[in-house]
């Protein structure tokens, strides 16, 4: 009934507070420092490189399932990479592998995830007028966007794109002698990347300090809600790890440039020894790595928080194990920075080092366990309801298992040295890092379209999205992971030379039909994203019947986010189907004083703080909107 | 061909199912019409086929699991071919089967609550907050399981990373753009000369250093060859890029990298002749590969691996020509004291040749030819 009160009382102050004097095109829709509008570049720059990204995919899947396919129908894309035989070039086969892996890690699921969702629901479920910093806000996007910009040209360059494979190990990626794409192509990804790095860390910088400074009356850490938890903890492990990865690059750039000899040392290439001795590739991978493994749960974390909201708004349930949530969260976060040498158990790395590095990897299993079994618990007798959020998030779970699990495997030294680098990698890290994650992102879009643009997406459309992908991703990482059993190392443009690896021919032609049946199915989407954004019907103010205070704004948010004072927060943000209570969700800024008829002992208790929690007024000296 | 066909069918099954109860909903939209509450949130009909689809991708998706996994398991990790490969085989199935038992148990769990909880007018779901009991369980739990596997793991892993045995015959495996080249300690003694990359020019591919005479009787060879049963320790190194030595069926893999010298020792202990026995397959062979990506011929640097028993590889030692005695010109390289011992190694006709020239070939290729070695 509260929630009823509050959206009426809020729609009515719409109508008071049309008083903002009118912004430029450019500020408004371009140069904005409103975090709802660099959301949503987010959003769509996200979008428009996962499509890139899926179809780098396609083609490369399509050499390794039909080897023998003439591909001279792609030569007005491909131009002189389709060579005279009507085949892929096999430097670009590996520049695509490169490519995909990079654009599909970190612009699709570090910016276009935390970038997306960060922005957009921190201050509105924090109960902030925006984020910290606007300005540093808008300069995160824009240094995102350059960087875009120059990692797309480098896609059309006579040389070809970067091509050692996503994780640029050197000496490959710093003699252009080695490979072509190590030329230009390198030296784009490397300013591009550099690029990225200050985005991510001027929009870490103001995901952290808006949580820790800009929550509204009441809103303490124990009643966040776990995206924001999960953004918070993200953005901390990206502060700390993206200026390792500064550094390596910086170092390589030295070393391509200017003659150190930082990564290289005793090489003897193109007919000559080059002069640099004394260096050490296996730098690099540590550099790389302490980077690239906190990075896999940067690209998770945000997901499984978007999960976590979702599973619980659409199981009419409170998430089970709140506490444990977020510590397990705080335990996976600490974790991620000590394992990241498992990625290197055979790069000849001291064999006492990856003991250890085996014992920290295996120890992540146990919060990662406990998260999995949380959100089933949170299914159990619940209320449960598919909208097309809830779907994704349910596919999420099943594939953090599925992947997770394998995990296992591949953390332990003694099993990593027959799959290291196999497709039994790529399988495993595909289901738990980028299909779970991007069904976080999809998770997110289909749950918080309506907050996004006031209208509802097409849920039908969105659930048989929902079972082609998830129907899909199965169908290509499952076996892949049979592949990988049978030791098919990846990066391989086709594995005709040798003996061992001509089995399973027949199961690589299945696996890349799934690859294209499941990217078909992303159409659906787009159509429906983009069909809803001008088309869609009109979203009401609540429309899951969620807690959380993004859904007390109104339905188009203005800048300021709330027409009038800032709702203060009196509850934690899981208060649904309390027993008692007439309707199955709370929302949290109902006072517990107005629900007597559902508070708990204690809870009763904290009816005598809400004077006090009223009383409180920092972060909006104004009392108003800006 | 056969779980291709299946896995196939499995996806045209639920499509059917999708495409069936779509069209049920849709006569059924068209003739009751569809509330407002059902049109933002999808109750009814719709979440009922959904809880139903969940039940359903459980059951085909379990049976195609299983299924397509005893089909493809002809082919999962080729025969293994020395001791700490099987050790580590059984570690593997090991934990396949805990991770195989959580993964269909959690699965299910999932799947079976979504259907069984789905929504219900007028029904209430359980205010359920937390159960510090439960949490602690499946906190311990895995935590012991994990416990145990670290500590198998490590045993397995210490073991193979051991020191090599003294008595191990050492092979020098060295990656370049894109191949193999292979170095045998000699047909003298079984130890490995120095050598240093900046000697490294056409001739003399692998750097070798003939200022150390240990380098003398060593021999390069296209094919590597070693004997069934005793302990082989492979030096590797890079030229160029990284690499990565991978034997599938010795379950050996090792990165290569320029600059800093990588080891790995095994023992094969089943001759390829024995292999071609157990696998019914008569042109068997074993087969290095490279897993580190090093540029476009990545996919095709392939050595041949031959186990043989003991007395088959003393004939193709003996058979094996020292680098040396190969390119008698690079006599001229060694120092005047180790000369007469080198002498041995070079053909009678070709000593005389270079002994009275002082021009070494490729003298300016090697760059000054510094000879001592850099490590």
């Amino acid at each position: 009934m509260a929630t009823v009160g509050t959206s009426a009382a809020s729609s009515a102050h719409v109508e008071e507070h049309e008083h903002h004097e009118p912004q430029s095109f450019l500020r408004k829709y371009i140069f904005s420092e409103d975090h709802k509008t660099i959301a949503k570049q987010y959003m769509f720059s996200g979008i428009f490189w996962a499509i890139i990204g899926a179809s780098l995919s396609i083609i490369f899947r399509l050499q390794l399932g039909f080897p023998d396919m003439k591909l001279e129908w792609l030569r007005p894309i491909l131009g002189n990479w389709i060579d005279s035989s009507g085949k892929l070039d096999k430097e670009f086969y590996l520049a695509l592998v490169t490519m995909h892996g990079t654009i599909m890690v970190f612009f699709v699921l570090t910016a276009g995830l935390s970038g997306t969702f960060s922005n957009f629901l921190i201050p509105l479920q924090v109960g902030a007028r925006d984020m910290a910093s606007g300005f540093l806000n808008m300069l995160s996007y824009w240094f995102f966007f350059l960087s875009s910009v120059i990692m797309f040209a480098s896609l059309f360059i006579e040389t070809g794109p970067a091509s050692g494979g996503w994780v640029i190990y050197p000496p490959l990626s710093a003699l252009p002698q080695a490979v072509s794409g190590s030329g230009l192509g390198m030296t784009m990804w490397l300013i591009s990347m550099a690029l990225f790095i200050v985005s991510q860390l001027l929009g870490g910088i103001n995901y952290i300090t808006t949580v820790i400074n800009l929550r509204t009356r009441g809103m303490s850490f124990s009643k966040l809600p776990l995206p924001i938890w999960a953004f918070f903890l993200t953005a901390v492990l990206g502060l700390i790890s993206f200026p390792v990865l500064l550094s390596a690059a910086l170092l390589l750039i030295f070393d391509r440039s200017m003659g150190t000899s930082f990564y290289l040392s005793e090489i003897y290439i193109g007919g000559e020894a080059l002069p640099n001795v004394g260096g050490s590739p296996i730098l690099f991978q540590h550099l790389f790595w302490f980077l690239g493994h906190p990075e896999v749960y940067i690209v998770l974390l945000p997901a499984l928080g978007i999960t976590s909201e979702v599973i619980a708004t659409n199981s009419r349930k409170p998430i089970f194990g709140y506490r444990a949530m977020i510590a397990s969260m705080i335990g996976i976060a600490f974790l991620a920075f000590i394992v990241w040498a498992h990625h290197m158990f055979v790069t000849g790395m001291n064999p006492f080092l990856g003991s250890i590095f085996m014992f920290l990897t295996l120890i992540i299993a146990v919060p990662s366990a406990v998260k999995a079994f949380n959100y089933i618990t949170t299914l159990w007798r619940g209320n449960i309801v598919f909208t097309p959020a809830m779907l994704f998030s349910i596919g999420l779970v099943s594939f953090f298992i599925s992947g997770g699990l394998t995990g296992i495997i591949l953390g332990n030294s003694a099993l990593d040295i027959q799959l290291h680098d196999t497709y039994f990698v790529v399988a495993h890290f595909h289901l738990v890092m980028g299909a779970a994650s991007a069904f976080g992102f999809l998770a997110g879009v289909y749950h918080w379209f309506p907050k996004f643009f006031g209208r509802m997406m097409n849920n039908t459309l969105g659930q048989i999205h929902f079972w082609f992908t998830f129907v899909g991703i199965y169908l290509v990482f499952f076996p892949m992971h049979y592949i990988g059993i049978a030791g098919f190392p990846r990066r391989y443009y086709s594995f005709t030379s040798y003996d061992a690896f001509q089995t399973f021919g027949d199961l690589n032609t299945f696996v890349s039909l799934a690859a294209i049946l499941t990217f078909g199915a992303q159409f659906l989407f787009l159509y429906n994203f983009v069909y809803s954004i001008f088309r869609g019907r009109k979203a009401p103010l609540n429309p899951w019947r969620s807690n959380t205070l993004e859904w007390t704004t109104p339905l188009h948010p203005g800048h300021g986010n709330w027409p009038g004072e800032i709702p203060a927060v009196y509850r934690w943000p899981y208060d649904y189907s309390k027993p008692g209570a007439a309707e199955d969700f709370i929302p949290q800024n109902v006072p517990y004083s107005q629900t007597p008829e559902s508070n708990l002992p204690h809870e009763n208790a904290l009816i005598a703080l809400e004077k006090e929690i009223e009383a409180q007024n920092y972060n909006d000296q104004f009392k108003q909107p800006h | 061909m056969v779980y291709v066909v299946g896995l196939l069918s499995l996806v045209f099954l639920i499509l059917a199912i999708l495409v069936l109860t779509r069209l049920t909903s849709v006569l059924k939209g068209v003739s009751g019409g569809v509330s407002d509450e059902q049109q933002v949130r999808p109750l009814g009909m719709s979440n009922r086929i959904n809880g139903m689809l969940f039940l359903a991708f459980l059951i085909f998706g379990s049976i195609a699991a299983a299924w397509s996994f005893i089909h493809a398991s002809d082919y999962f990790l080729p025969e293994a071919s020395s001791p700490h490969g099987r050790r580590t085989d059984n570690l593997f199935w090991l934990v396949m089967a805990i991770i195989t038992l959580a993964f269909f148990v959690t699965n299910a769990l999932l799947f079976v609550f979504a259907f069984r909880y789905q929504y219900r007018k007028d029904h209430k779901a359980t205010y359920y907050p937390e159960n510090h009991k439960l949490e602690l369980i499946w906190t311990v739990i895995p935590a012991v399981v994990m416990a145990l596997l670290v500590f198998t793991g490590w045993r397995a892993w210490r073991d193979i990373m051991s020191e090599a045995p003294t008595d191990a015959l050492v092979i020098e495996i060295v990656g370049k753009q894109f191949n193999w080249e292979l170095r045998y300690p000699g047909v003298d003694n079984n130890k490995l000369g120095n050598y240093n990359y900046k000697l490294i020019d056409a001739n003399n591919s692998l750097g070798i250093d003939l200022a150390d005479e240990a380098s003398f009787d060593d021999f390069t060879a296209t094919e590597m060859h070693i004997p069934v049963g005793k302990p082989i320790l492979l030096k590797i190194r890079a030229k160029d890029v990284l690499h990565s030595v991978f034997i599938p069926h010795m379950r050996v893999k090792m990165d290569a990298v320029p600059g800093m010298p990588t080891r790995f020792w095994f023992i094969p202990d089943k001759t390829t002749e024995q292999m071609r026995n157990e696998t019914g397959n008569q042109s068997f062979r074993y087969e290095i590969a490279c897993t580190e990506v090093c540029g476009q011929g990545h996919f095709s640097m392939k050595m041949n691996l031959v186990v043989e028993d003991e007395d088959s590889f003393r004939k193709w030692v003996s058979e094996q020509k020292p680098w040396l005695t190969n390119n008698p010109d690079y006599l001229a390289r060694v120092p005047e004291n180790l000369r007469a011992k080198a002498a041995k190694y070079v053909p009678a006709d070709a000593t005389s040749a270079p002994a009275d020239s002082t021009s070494a070939p490729a003298e300016e290729a090697a760059g000054g030819a510094s000879t001592a070695s850099l490590r």
